[in-house]
């Protein structure tokens, strides 16, 4: 008789679910049954209680469900997500761009792995500091100008928003926000952590959408409200992206934990976007055509990044699964026991590392295509990013894939259906743009012809 | 057909990428079905070839061309295309046959492979690719192809990814390459940014015509030697040729076909396709880029000549025999002779696959020693292996009359002698083929004559599955001269866009008896130093410092490991710890100031605001304590102090009034 405890607590609360779609006349009588059944159990529940027993009885075990708190949670932040990308106005901006932050605390809080208290804690208190200067910085230029619509405040920015050094705070404020959200070096120091601390699905949440939160914060905010702040500065933000591209490359080189690894690299793609938008922004020469590849690039790399770098960290999750660890020595020679696994895992790193005919290389080519026309010594620091990059993968498919099976991997089984259905429609996705990416294109084409006219 | 063909070139390169999709697709123990498909695709692809091969032959200078749009960003659309012309052709002849014979070849090598129909899927993969690029008519087309060849080249080097050995040659061969394509990619952006397009050729807009070229001027030079960086990766070029030895991890047939006779040329090819960059703004034909082609190229000959005069695996003697030749292509198209150069390369195509089946053919007689000390005496043992290696190697060496890559280095060599700036390269190439005739005799020596010493004792001549390629491609070999003689030079107008003429007359010059008489005597003199060779080389008994030197590839891999790569671990430690203990520590500096001034204000809390309260309560208290005193309730002192104060009043009253 087990569950009758459970079966007693819920019955009156499925009553009370049906009390509101039950016709009118029945409502009493369903009433009365549904009483009339606890009571039943009740009953029950006494004859089977040994009253001869002090201790408790009939006791139920249940574990708390965490993956329904998980889940809810995943669920919550999908619409903050939502409404962050569709907010045409600065409070309702705001209100999702923070209610976004609580889930993703939380969840990498509580199902983090190693250290995330203090991940979780790093990941809140920097990314909610640098929220708070946004927040200031806007109500600055609301007590000036009286909206808060992005709209009627870009058309305003034609003229100059704001007076002189009020101008540069409201700036400072606005860029620290979205530049610790990107992150954009060297604000991106709690990345690393919170990205190898949160499970596999928070990572690839986190990277895939989060930080485009930022990306998209550039382009909707920054970018239209502070042309002239942005020129001013182009010769040094174009510094820090090339230093987000570069430094976290090497960066990752140097990691060991596959998971901080891949963590640096989402860095490093998201220091391309930002590449390009600065590109475009910071030059004092304006050739339409550049400004388009460059903001079509940035684009294009918005998606990229979201499904490989998400893919990434699906792998890395899957052999941590299979592992237990997640090192790049824990593994060797899985080539000879997991074929599937390694191949579409080497599609994934391919893709990020910008191999032509899968979608990274469209992406990233015009971007630099853009860019390099306006700002020709950054793109060209800049590929060395793509160099280090390729030697990054490289070394993790050697020490992963390569040599003879590693002791803790004799075991390992390939792709079960499940993670088949997951991993094969992204790869193909990328495979089709990486072949015809106009499908994607088409997508922003009108708003790219139209911004870069903006810049122009 | 033709018409098809012609108007649809990419069919060319599909047959052999959708034969890859499908063998990659069978399960892993349909091996016969894997081994037809992709001979069936790379005939295909050798069918339609010939096809385009053909309308090129009526016309001189004949091109045709189809350009599209791949994608519209904004409201740029980015053309690309394909092309056809003799270039391309001919490239497309001579990757079709040799892959053809190397696919048969590779049917009785990897017989007893775990992963047959990967390997044919691989190899299918990248016959696609490589056809792909030679008939690539954009920049950006052709480097999709380029590094998809790269690909296919990592994927074959470490095919036997079990052995770590191999899996590191594919790491260093992706990684090498691709610090020559970074300069290459921004050479495409340059030029893609000045000149607006990156289609080669596109009624008058391409990139290297004319009016494209105009606008380049003197950034040309700059585009063209980055665009170089690329080429010198792929082929070897020093200061990049290393990962090119090490590739010798692969099968034999990837070596051969890969690693030999296509993939490593198309840096040649590269070269050749986007020469107008080259010779812009050059006074008779000298360009500052071409003049460090014709450098980079002497030197890469020269030393890999050398090298491979101590080397003692047979595969990484013909590795470095490879880089050398590349390295005098590159010379001949530094010098003005493009034509040469492609025409060496093709013939070289046929020759060293040759070699190498051949060499493949010993191995696999030998039981997998790859060791040239360990065999000997196989000429009886493998004889057809045997003749068919030595066409291959009379070829090499430039053996004049019957052989095409004689003719090929002989027309290089008359080129070099009219370079206007310096004759040094001519003399230094013509020291090269001393240095070639030499170690080939070596190897010849070690491998086919004197007795058996090892390896050797039970070898066995090939099945007719390898050795039928061997004998194709030593047939080539020598009916290709047939097209590249002074004679009837054919090919080489072919390839300049000219009509052929014939004039026997031009058969003898005096480059031949010199460079005859270099060769026999490179030859004589090799047969004079290893005419009894054993488990040590005459070299390293006479000068062992000089041999051990070459031995170790001049300590280059060495040099590099100290250098470079202890420079590019050097940055990525200093990112992290840059990142963990600076940029972090700041950040946790913040945090920690912030804690202070929470512990500061809280103490004040405490002590000063709280305290000052309490202070204030205290006396509050007090002050209450005395007033509560007064309030005692007791009505009896509330009227005596009634009582007091009229008493108090009334005296007051008194007194003022």
């Amino acid at each position: 008789m087990a569950h009758l405890i459970t079966a007693l607590i819920l019955l009156p609360v499925a009553g009370a679910f049906f009390m509101n779609i039950a016709p009118r006349n029945y409502v009493r009588p369903l009433a009365l049954g549904f009483n009339v059944l606890s009571a039943v159990v009740a009953l029950v529940l006494w004859r089977n209680f040994d009253t001869a027993g002090a201790g408790l009885q009939l006791v139920e075990h249940h574990a708390w469900r965490m993956d329904r708190g998980f889940c809810a949670l995943m669920l919550v932040m999908q619409s903050a997500l939502y409404g962050t990308f569709t907010a045409q106005n600065f409070v309702l901006w705001f209100l999702f761009y923070e209610m976004s932050l609580i889930p993703a605390f939380l969840l990498i809080k509580i199902w983090g792995g190693e250290n995330r208290d203090r991940a979780a804690t790093k990941f809140f208190l920097y990314t909610f500091l640098g929220s708070v200067a946004l927040l200031l910085a806007f109500l600055g230029i609301y007590f000036v100008k009286g909206t808060f619509d992005f709209a009627a405040l870009a058309t305003l920015a034609k003229t100059g928003l704001l007076p002189g050094r009020l101008a540069w705070l409201a700036f400072a404020g606005i860029f620290l926000g979205l530049a610790v959200k990107v992150p954009l070096y060297p604000f991106h120091t709690w990345l690393p952590d919170a990205y190898e601390t949160a499970p596999t699905g928070v990572s690839m949440v986190l990277t895939g959408v989060l930080s485009k939160m930022g990306v998209y914060g550039f382009v909707r905010l920054l970018l239209p409200l502070f042309p002239n702040e942005i020129r001013t500065l182009g010769p040094w933000l174009l510094g820090l992206a090339v230093c987000s591209i570069v430094f976290s490359a090497f960066a990752a080189w140097a990691q060991s934990d596959l998971k901080r690894m891949v963590a640096y690299l989402s860095v490093n793609h998201l220091g391309y976007c930002m590449l390009g938008l600065f590109a475009v922004t910071a030059t004092s020469v304006r050739p339409m055509p550049e400004f388009q590849a460059a903001l079509s690039g940035v684009f294009l790399q918005i998606f990229n990044h979201g499904i490989t770098a998400a893919a990434l960290f699906y792998f890395v999750g899957l052999l941590e699964q299979r592992r237990g660890l997640r090192g790049i020595d824990d593994f060797g020679g899985l080539m000879q026991r997991t074929p599937l696994l390694c191949g579409w895992m080497s599609v994934a790193m391919f893709s990020s590392l910008g191999l032509p005919g899968l979608n990274g290389f469209i992406g990233e080519f015009l971007i630099f295509k853009g860019s390099f026309a306006v700002a020709a010594s950054f793109t060209a620091v800049a590929a060395l990013g793509l160099l280090v990059t390729a030697i990054v993968f490289m070394r993790v498919m050697q020490a992963l894939f390569s040599g003879p099976l590693a002791e803790g991997c004799r075991t390992f089984p390939d792709l079960r259906p499940n993670e088949k259905w997951t991993v094969i429609p992204v790869a193909l996705l990328m495979f089709a743009v990486g072949i015809a990416p106009q499908f994607i294109l088409n997508i922003f084409n009108a708003t790219v012809v139209q911004m870069a006219r903006l810049f122009a | 057909m033709i018409q098809l063909i012609v108007a649809n070139l990419w069919l060319i390169p599909a047959a052999p990428l959708a034969v890859s999709l499908l063998i990659l697709a069978l399960s892993s123990s349909r091996r016969g079905s894997a081994a037809a498909l992709a001979i069936a695709g790379q005939v295909i692809a050798l069918v339609f070839a010939t096809a385009a091969f053909l309308p090129t032959l009526q016309t001189p200078g004949y091109r045709a061309l189809q350009n599209f749009v791949w994608f519209t960003f904004g409201d740029q659309p980015l053309r690309i295309g394909w092309v056809l012309d003799p270039l391309a052709a001919a490239m497309l002849m001579m990757i079709t046959l040799v892959g053809l014979c190397i696919f048969v070849f590779s049917v009785g090598y990897m017989a007893d492979d775990r992963n047959f129909t990967r390997f044919f899927s691989y190899l299918s993969f990248f016959s696609a690719a490589m056809l792909g690029l030679v008939i690539a008519n954009s920049l950006l087309l052709l480097f999709v192809c380029w590094e998809l060849v790269g690909l296919a080249s990592y994927l074959l080097i470490g095919f036997w990814i079990e052995r770590p050995s191999a899996a590191a040659a594919a790491k260093k061969a992706f990684i090498t390459t691709r610090i020559g394509d970074i300069g290459f990619f921004l050479g495409i952006l340059w030029l893609f940014g000045r000149t607006g397009t990156l289609v080669f050729y596109d009624d008058g807009r391409g990139c290297l015509e004319n009016a494209s070229l105009v606008a380049l001027g003197a950034t040309a030079t700059f585009i063209a030697l980055l665009i170089f960086c690329g080429a010198a990766g792929k082929s070897g070029q020093f200061p990049l040729h290393v990962w090119l030895p090490d590739a010798m991890e692969g099968p034999t047939p990837v070596s051969a076909l890969i690693h030999a006779a296509t993939m490593v040329a198309a840096g040649v090819f590269l070269v050749a396709r986007v020469y107008p960059l080259f010779t812009l703004g050059g006074i008779n034909g000298v360009t500052p880029s071409l003049t460090v082609v014709v450098w980079i190229g002497v030197i890469t000959a020269l030393m890999a000549s050398l090298i491979a005069l101590a080397q003692f695996d047979i595969k990484r003697i013909l590795a470095y025999s490879t880089i050398s030749q590349l390295g005098l292509m590159m010379v001949s198209l530094g010098v003005g002779g493009v034509a040469a150069g492609i025409m060496h390369l093709i013939a070289h195509g046929f020759f060293k696959a040759l070699l190498f089946l051949g060499a493949g053919s010993v191995i696999h007689g030998c039981h997998h020693e790859q060791d040239i000390r360990k065999m000997g005496g196989l000429r009886w043992l493998m004889p057809i292996t045997f003749l068919t290696y030595v066409v291959g190697m009379t070829n090499l060496t430039g053996f004049p009359f019957f052989f095409s890559g004689a003719w090929t280095k002989e027309e290089i060599l008359h080129a070099t002698g009219h370079w206007p700036v310096s004759h040094l390269p001519h003399y230094l190439m013509l020291a090269g083929v001393v240095l070639t005739a030499l170690y080939m005799s070596r190897q010849i020596i070690y491998v086919f004559f004197g007795n058996g010493r090892g390896a050797s004792e039970h070898a066995h001549e090939s099945p007719s599955m390898m050795t039928m390629p061997l004998i194709v491609l030593a047939a080539c070999s020598i009916l290709f001269s047939i097209v590249a003689t002074p004679a009837w030079s054919w090919l080489h107008a072919y390839l300049n866009g000219e009509p052929a003429r014939f004039d026997l007359s031009l058969l003898v010059q005096p480059m031949l008896f010199v460079s005859a008489a270099l060769v026999f005597g490179g030859i004589g003199f090799g047969i004079f130093i290893y005419r009894n060779v054993a488990e040590t080389d005459p070299l390293a008994q006479k000068q062992p410092a000089l041999f051990e030197f070459l031995q170790k590839k001049m300590w280059l891999d060495e040099f590099y490991r100290w250098t470079v790569v202890a420079l590019g671990q050097l940055a990525a430690h200093i990112s992290d710890l840059l990142d963990r203990y600076f940029w972090d520590g700041l950040v946790r500096a913040f945090a920690g100031l912030g804690q202070l001034f929470g512990i500061f204000t809280a103490n004040f809390d405490e002590r000063g605001i709280n305290a000052g309260v309490d202070q204030t309560t205290a006396g509050a208290r007090g002050l209450g304590r005395v007033m509560s005193a007064w309030h005692s309730g007791q009505v009896q002192t509330y009227l005596g102090v009634i009582a007091v104060g009229m008493l108090a009043l009334l005296i007051l009253y008194a007194w003022l009034t």
